[in-house]
């Protein structure tokens, strides 16, 4: 438990003790796109009868820096650790696999909430996005940011150089997250390309997360908290048996 | 005395390249322990199966009885390794380094202790500062610091002297010393074989993955190679009966082979026979150096 504890205050500190990089630089992304964004459609969208689009919009974003943030930090946390070779300094404790799992994915879901705070607290000032349902938002805050700060441990433990991080990045985690619903209501998509959303967990994620806000959404909040939850047990569960093989830590 | 570290049989392998040959090797309890070997010899592969870092393809390796892979997590509380490679995590302090360690160990209110390290080692004045701005030999320093936060019975340290200035390396031995004294096994490698030959009692040597060499200090010193007898003679001639002893012939002094202090004697009486007169004598004795030297060429093809 005492190593569990350390391990999560680390990996908090580490990027607190950059916060400016860490928490402030994606806020203030997140409000850009939405300045832009809400400039642009705001007159030609609207995803729900009633909800503006800025304010539709505000969750979405909300919810994309999470699940960016929360990859990036059990990613680069790792890929830094076994680069530098710091990394023996955690394997040569007596951590369990269970506590190293739940140290590096927790601390990332701390990062993946304070900046989703924080951009819901800097855009709500310019549409009010209703919060109507506090538990359903908490719930899908924490959940998505599990699945990804799990990805980002997997990618983490799998790359071995920053370049193979960054194609997992670009290639892998980026078009999830863009191809979710983040700037559009899949309604208004072909069917075919609505298809391909239902098969994305990410959609998942951001459809439940934007039900806790306006009570609407494109599927049933229980079956977006099924899908995300079950997808958290089963990356939970591969994890865990990678590091208990040792896969790429272990010589 | 019980057993501290025992390897049985471990073999590991890198692709095409057989690191670990099948090493079989006890430490018992209070030892300080010389692992020696050319580059490359597996010492550190072994330590890393030690620590649970690497994992050994077949055989086993024990801390004082818990297996390094069944019971990981009693035998990592009783050891505490000093990796080879100097490595530090650049975003904290000397003492949120060895804080963390020291939680990671299960050790919550281990101030005392820290505060006694950071003493012992020469790093109290630097305790606030960033890791990043220590010189290599102060990351040395953290890093013996954090290999000994939970007070482990088994302390194991791979070349901690490599590169290190002889300040530190006082310090550093000092301080082993004390907990050798305490009771403590220490294993160390390292390339200054006249350090090992100071420290430790047993010694072992290791060679392209095989164990070449494993003795108490003085069993191997006093049967891997004989004395030296170094005489100079005058008229400078050493008779055709001594011929066949001779080691070496530096400076105007004849080395010559002296298997025991008994033949001594008939050497003496040789060179009077023919009429050599002996102007200076020393006997040398052997170094671990040349013991070392002695066992890898041997064991060589
Ligand atoms: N991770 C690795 N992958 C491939 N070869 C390795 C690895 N680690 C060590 N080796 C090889 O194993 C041999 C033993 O290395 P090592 O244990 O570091 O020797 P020593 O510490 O005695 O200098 C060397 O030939 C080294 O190149
Ligand atoms: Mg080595």
């Amino acid at each position: 438990m005492q190593g569990f504890s350390t391990l999560f205050y680390k990996e908090i500190l580490r990027f607190w003790k950059v916060s400016f990089q860490t928490v402030a630089a994606p806020v203030l992304t997140a409000v850009l796109y939405l300045l832009i964004f809400s400039h642009v459609l705001e007159s030609h969208v609207e995803a729900y009868p009633g909800v503006r689009y800025t304010a539709f919009l505000i969750p979405g974003l909300a919810m994309m820096s999470m699940l960016q943030n929360a990859f990036a930090n059990t990613s680069s946390s790792l890929i830094q650790s076994k680069i530098t070779g710091n990394i023996v300094y955690i394997l040569l404790p007596p951590l369990s696999h269970l506590e190293f799992f739940l140290a590096y994915v927790l601390a990332a879901v701390v990062r993946g909430l304070v900046v989703g705070s924080g951009v819901l607290a800097v855009t709500m000032w310019l549409a009010w996005p209703e919060f109507k349902y506090p538990l359903w938002i908490l719930a899908f805050a924490l959940l998505g940011s599990s699945v990804m700060a799990i990805l980002g441990l997997i990618a983490g433990i799998w790359a071995e150089k920053f370049d193979q991080l960054a194609a997992f990045q670009n290639f892998i985690i980026v078009p999830l997250t863009f191809l979710s619903g983040v700037f559009y209501s899949i309604h208004s998509l072909p069917a075919f390309w609505l298809g391909v959303s239902h098969l994305n967990p990410v959609f998942y994620m951001i459809d439940g997360f934007r039900y806790g806000f306006f009570g609407a959404s494109d599927v049933s909040p229980w079956l977006s908290l099924a899908v995300v939850s079950g997808t958290v047990v089963v990356l939970a569960a591969f994890t865990l048996q990678l590091l208990r093989t040792g896969y790429k830590l272990k010589h | 005395m019980s057993v501290a570290i025992r390897f049985s049989a471990v073999k590991k392998r890198f692709g095409e390249l057989e690191a670990l040959k099948g090493i079989d090797l006890e430490v018992r309890e209070g030892e300080f322990f010389a692992l020696l070997g050319p580059n490359g010899a597996g010492k550190t592969t072994l330590i890393s199966v030690l620590g649970g870092l690497t994992q050994a393809d077949s055989g086993k390796a024990e801390v004082l009885g818990s297996d390094v892979q069944r019971d990981y997590r009693a035998a990592r509380r009783k050891v505490g390794i000093v990796p080879q490679e100097l490595t530090f995590d650049p975003f904290f302090t000397v003492r949120e380094t060895l804080q963390f360690q020291s939680g990671y160990f299960g050790l919550r209110r281990n101030h005392a202790w820290i505060d006694e390290l950071l003493e012992q080692l020469g790093l109290a004045s630097k305790a606030d500062a960033n890791m990043r701005s220590l010189s290599g030999g102060m990351k040395r320093r953290v890093m013996v610091a954090q290999a000994l936060v939970h007070k482990p019975p088994v302390i194991v340290l791979d070349e901690p002297t490599a590169g290190v200035d002889v300040a530190l390396r006082q310090t550093l031995w000092a301080f082993i010393q004390r907990l050798n004294g305490e009771g403590h096994t220490i294993v160390l490698t390292t390339h200054y074989l006249e350090e090992a030959e100071t420290l430790c009692n047993r010694i072992a040597m290791l060679k392209q993955g095989e164990l070449v060499a494993l003795d108490d200090k003085a069993a191997l010193m006093a049967s891997h190679s004989a004395r030296v007898l170094s005489l100079r003679l005058f008229p400078d001639v050493l008779p055709a009966a001594l011929q066949p002893l001779l080691v070496s012939q530096e400076g105007g002094a004849y080395q010559l082979k002296l298997d025991d202090c008994g033949t001594l004697e008939a050497m003496l009486a040789t060179l009077r026979e023919a009429g050599v007169a002996v102007q200076d004598m020393e006997i040398l004795k052997p170094d671990l150096e040349s013991v070392f030297l002695d066992v890898m060429g041997r064991k060589r093809g």
